[in-house]
């Protein structure tokens, strides 16, 4: 590992708590719906309300979508795991306890690896539990009351837990990205942010190097990579701030503002609650077979790290290239079908890393929805690669496939009429008149100066209309001037 | 057939006067309904004519249609911690008053499915918590043997009833001998199932992993009809019911006890034991010998544990158990609060009555940071060594038997202000509840004060047919069975 990157000669020291909501239809422990926006208090049924003598059944559904994540993390997928009570008293908390996993989850280690730049980082996971969700409490929309709105209650949530492996923002928001990545690309949640499918908790704690952790604070409810970027530099600056004026850092609970970049203290360690977690008597240990799990390892699709490895392996592609192939199924896909297209994977991937993932960074259009099909790109790719045409005519290639001015990317090169001059005997001619033209430059070329052989080859090119191939005319000219 | 008074009859004779057209539906119901609308021991906590009416002109329908179930027309009533649509449900709390359940549990259900008419809701100790039903909420149900003593808990109100020919059935709730206690100190017979047998949906929750639903009636013939009714998987709503076919509990009745070794344990006989009780169990025993039975002699040496054990671990899942009595949603609510947590302090201190609030303080505490390993978890391995305890003894014995109670119905208000002496009284109970046992009560003659004396058996795991087998056989021997109060 390199060495950490400090700031004002503190190592930040990060630990993430994620909570992706699982794409199950109904709730963790009931029948009831989990769409989103439905009317208050439509969506939640008896057992949601917590009325008396209701008593909660898993969702295997909701398991089966922990053991595909234990199975995409490299995780041990436990055979016996526990629901537990955690009991603390709020209005949109209808049982007055929260049924999760505390002792013994049922997704224990695991790891999740990505690029920080040229670097591969590996963040270890502890634990991934399943719990249901609360309601909401709507302050804002009742003067003097509050609304409780319990739909959400009973929606099924994984909670993934890092170890405090992270060492700086950066390197948080990659994680959180890869995560959530991989939560999509195996499809137990939707990876909704705005609607708080994946809300992540930042634990951020900071320390001179060589000692030991430092007390952390955890900024809760961060809801887009943006501002989890925001916020950790804050509160990071303002802990540093903090202990050079001599102040020691309080265990506390922080949310940030947007608005003002800023975080808050909620609540600090003196307010904690005993949870008073224990088993809970509605529902036996949950029982995992490896049968179950073969099962489920056998439909999943594969999984990213593993496709990142065969495109290594089978496209002698390099780790980093491999990785952000694989950020998405679609981005996946599209490489894969470009290279076995034009059978020039690290042509495929410069172009797809580069061109492609250039526009959609911009952000005005999905891979879903790319303009420019692998079938054309493939096409273009074996223009370049036969030495039809160069590097920067595919560029115009692809500008006029993008923006839908042709589909034919042969009958474009025509038109454009940008087919490089493979004739080289037409490209001799040419040079020898550029040379007979440029005499200033052959001899400044001849007393010493490079930059006058540059000056030649842009001649060259310029005579050939654009046409010629650089390396041939570099190759010629060479020879030629030393002849 | 003679035709005795409707509510002398048993639930088998009942069957039997409603298909043979004795009488119909409609005119047992109005005959129990009568009965009840004039008892004044606080038996019932709701009645309601025209629900029970509705139910038995369904019946009455049904026997007409030829289509009449095993249990057609055939009137019972549900202790008050079964949640009804038909009838309020409060569970002996004013937390729940007027409380009124959008379902009906899967025992009060599968109960009508057989055809049952349903009478109204039965008092108990609130949220089942006591041994004298002197904790509900709403009156001190009487002893219809004695009105001067109590009935016994949680399920007073259902043995009470029974034993007042109010209603031929009654179901009951068991989490530490809430069904077994008050059938004994009633004179009525009663049996808690395996734990899982019967499902706890809709079963109010006092301790999740204790609480199980069984019959009281008359005889161990009737309760074996209505335990083949009760009990059924129901695992797509309770994760903890056992996915066991259902049985027909009557099949085993007649089987002869030669040969069946009964395990008495010298634990259930020291010097606790009052002689009144301890001559009545004696004699019962003689009898079971009598008819071919061996006793044998067992122990089991954690008997007295049971009761510190039940006593964390019951409080500390009621504690949680009862969280969502928080005024929010349904049930009681302080009418002046000036905040959130005003709110629930004064709601929750104004709803629930002073044992629930005890066991929910002990129950906050024992699960507690720093004390949760000394008492819950030391609590839970106990537990364990019970359970296995009972195993071993299984190995020399088919059924244990035993007293119920150390003493027969003690007076209203003896115990009422000693929590700890209601609670040693558990202690022949509690052992087969925390194991999750079947055990049952049958009436086994009288002690102090012309009191009922119950006998206890314990059968192992799903051996309820064994438990039903002996009591029928030690019934048709015996008429302690069918001796009946005064008031009755």
């Amino acid at each position: 590992m390199s060495s950490p990157k400090l700031v004002q000669g503190y190592e930040v020291v990060i630990g993430f708590e994620t909570h992706a909501q699982l794409s199950t239809q109904s709730k963790i422990f009931s029948r009831a719906p989990t769409a989103f926006g439905a009317e208050p208090n439509t969506q939640a049924c008896a057992v949601d309300l917590a009325l008396p003598g209701t008593l909660p059944v898993m969702n295997l559904g909701a398991v089966e979508r922990a053991i595909e994540f234990g199975l995409a993390v490299n995780a041990h997928v436990a055979e016996r795991s526990v629901f537990a009570r955690k009991n603390y008293f709020y209005p949109d908390l209808p049982k007055g306890y929260q049924i999760s996993q505390f002792e013994i989850p049922v997704v224990q280690g695991g790891e999740v690896s990505f690029f920080l730049g040229d670097d591969k980082k590996t963040v270890r996971l502890v634990r991934a539990h399943l719990e249901e969700d609360a309601g909401k409490s709507l302050h804002e929309d009742f003067i003097g009351q509050s609304g409780i709105d319990l739909n959400r209650a009973g929606t099924p949530l994984l909670e993934i837990v890092t170890e405090p492996d992270m060492r700086s923002s950066e390197e948080a928001v990659a994680y959180a990205k890869e995560l959530h990545k991989i939560v999509m690309w195996i499809g137990i949640c939707d990876g909704n942010m705005q609607e708080g499918s994946f809300r992540c908790d930042a634990n951020v704690s900071v320390r001179k190097p060589g000692q030991p952790l430092g007390t952390r604070r955890e900024i809760k409810n961060l809801n887009s990579f943006k501002f989890m970027q925001q916020a950790i530099d804050y509160e990071v600056r303002w802990q540093i701030e903090q202990l050079e004026d001599g102040h020691a850092i309080q265990q506390a609970t922080v949310l940030f503002d947007p608005d003002t970049g800023e975080t808050r203290a909620m609540r600090t360690k003196e307010d904690a609650a005993d949870y008073r977690y224990f088993p809970d008597p509605d529902l036996p240990p949950l029982a995992i077979d490896r049968a179950w799990v073969e099962r489920v390892k056998g439909e999943m699709a594969e999984l990213p790290r593993v496709m990142a490895e065969r495109f290594v392996r089978d496209y002698a592609l390099p780790e980093y290239d491999a990785t952000t192939l694989t950020q998405s199924k679609a981005m996946a896909a599209y490489f894969e079908a470009t290279a076995q297209a034009c059978a020039q994977p690290k042509l495929a991937s410069n172009w797809i890393m580069g061109e492609v993932s250039r526009r959609l960074n911009s952000g005005e259009i999905s891979i879903d929805a790319l303009p420019v099909s692998s079938a054309q790109l493939a096409a273009l790719i074996r223009r370049i690669a036969d030495n039809t045409i160069s590097n920067n005519a595919a560029k115009q290639v692809f500008d006029a496939l993008w923006n839908g001015e042709g589909a034919d990317v042969d009958a474009l090169i025509d038109a454009k009429g940008l087919k490089q001059m493979n004739d080289s005997g037409a490209l001799e001619a040419i040079i020898d008149e550029v040379l007979a033209n440029n005499a200033d430059n052959v001899a400044q070329f001849k007393a010493g100066k490079e930059k006058a052989f540059n000056a030649l080859v842009g001649q060259a090119m310029k005579a050939s209309k654009g046409k010629a191939n650089p390396q041939q005319v570099t190759d010629l000219l060479k020879l030629k001037l030393s002849a | 057939m003679t035709s005795s008074a409707l509510h002398d009859q048993s639930v088998a004779q009942l069957v039997h006067t409603l298909r043979s057209k004795q009488a119909s539906a409609v005119e047992v119901a109005q005959h129990f309904l009568a009965r009840c609308q004039a008892d004044s021991s606080g038996t019932f906590l709701a009645l309601d004519e025209e629900a029970t009416l509705t139910q038995a002109r369904a019946s009455d329908a049904r026997l007409a249609a030829g289509s009449a179930s095993s249990l057609e027309g055939v009137p019972l009533a549900h202790k008050d911690v079964f949640v009804t649509r038909d009838f309020p449900t409060t569970a002996g709390s004013k937390m729940l008053e007027g409380y009124r359940s959008p379902f009906d549990a899967t025992v009060v259900s599968r109960l009508a499915g057989q055809g049952m008419v349903s009478l109204g809701k039965l008092n108990c100790d609130e949220f089942a918590m006591g041994s004298s039903n002197e904790n509900s909420a709403y009156a001190s149900v009487k002893n219809p043997w004695d009105s001067s003593r109590i009935p016994g808990g949680s399920s007073g109100g259902s043995a009470a009833a029974v034993a007042a020919r109010l209603t031929p059935a009654a179901t009951g709730t068991d989490t530490g001998g809430s069904i077994r206690q008050p059938a004994s100190f009633c004179g009525v017979t009663g049996i808690k199932p395996t734990y899982g047998r019967a499902s706890r949906y809709g079963m109010i929750a006092y301790a999740s992993s204790l609480d199980q639903a069984g019959p009281m009636a008359r005889s161990a013939e009737d309760c074996a009809l209505l335990l083949s009714a009760m009990c059924g998987s129901d695992v797509d709503r309770d994760s903890t019911s056992l996915d066991v076919a259902t049985e027909n509990f009557s099949a085993q009745l007649t089987n002869p006890l030669q040969g069946l070794r009964v395990g008495v344990p010298k634990e259930f006989f020291g010097a606790g034991l009052a002689s009144d009780v301890h001559r009545v169990v004696d004699a019962a025993l003689m009898q079971l010998q009598a008819q071919g039975a061996k006793l044998v002699p067992i122990s089991l040496p954690l008997t007295e544990l049971s009761i510190p054990v039940y006593y964390i671990i019951a409080p500390a899942e009621a504690s949680s158990n009862l969280s969502r009595f928080d005024g929010v949603k349904f049930g009681h609510r302080a009418k002046d609060y000036t905040d959130l947590v005003d709110m629930y302090k004064k709601t929750r201190a104004e709803g629930f009555g002073d044992e629930v609030k005890r066991r929910i303080m002990i129950g906050t505490y024992v699960l507690s940071h720093g004390y949760y390993d000394a008492y819950y978890l030391q609590a839970q391995k106990i537990r364990r060594m019970i359970a296995d305890d009972f195993q071993r003894v299984f190995a020399e014995c088919d059924v244990i038997a035993g007293p119920v109670a150390p003493t027969v119905a003690w007076k209203l208000g003896e115990k009422a202000d000693d929590p700890l002496a209601n609670y040693l009284a558990d202690i022949f109970t509690l052992p087969a509840s925390l194991a999750g046992l079947p055990g049952m009560s049958l009436p086994a003659g009288f002690g102090e004060g012309g009191m009922p004396v119950g006998l206890q058996l314990i059968g192992n795991y799903l051996q309820e047919s064994k438990l039903l087998n002996v009591a029928h056989q030690y019934q048709l021997n015996t008429d302690f069975h069918l001796q009946k109060p005064q008031a009755a």
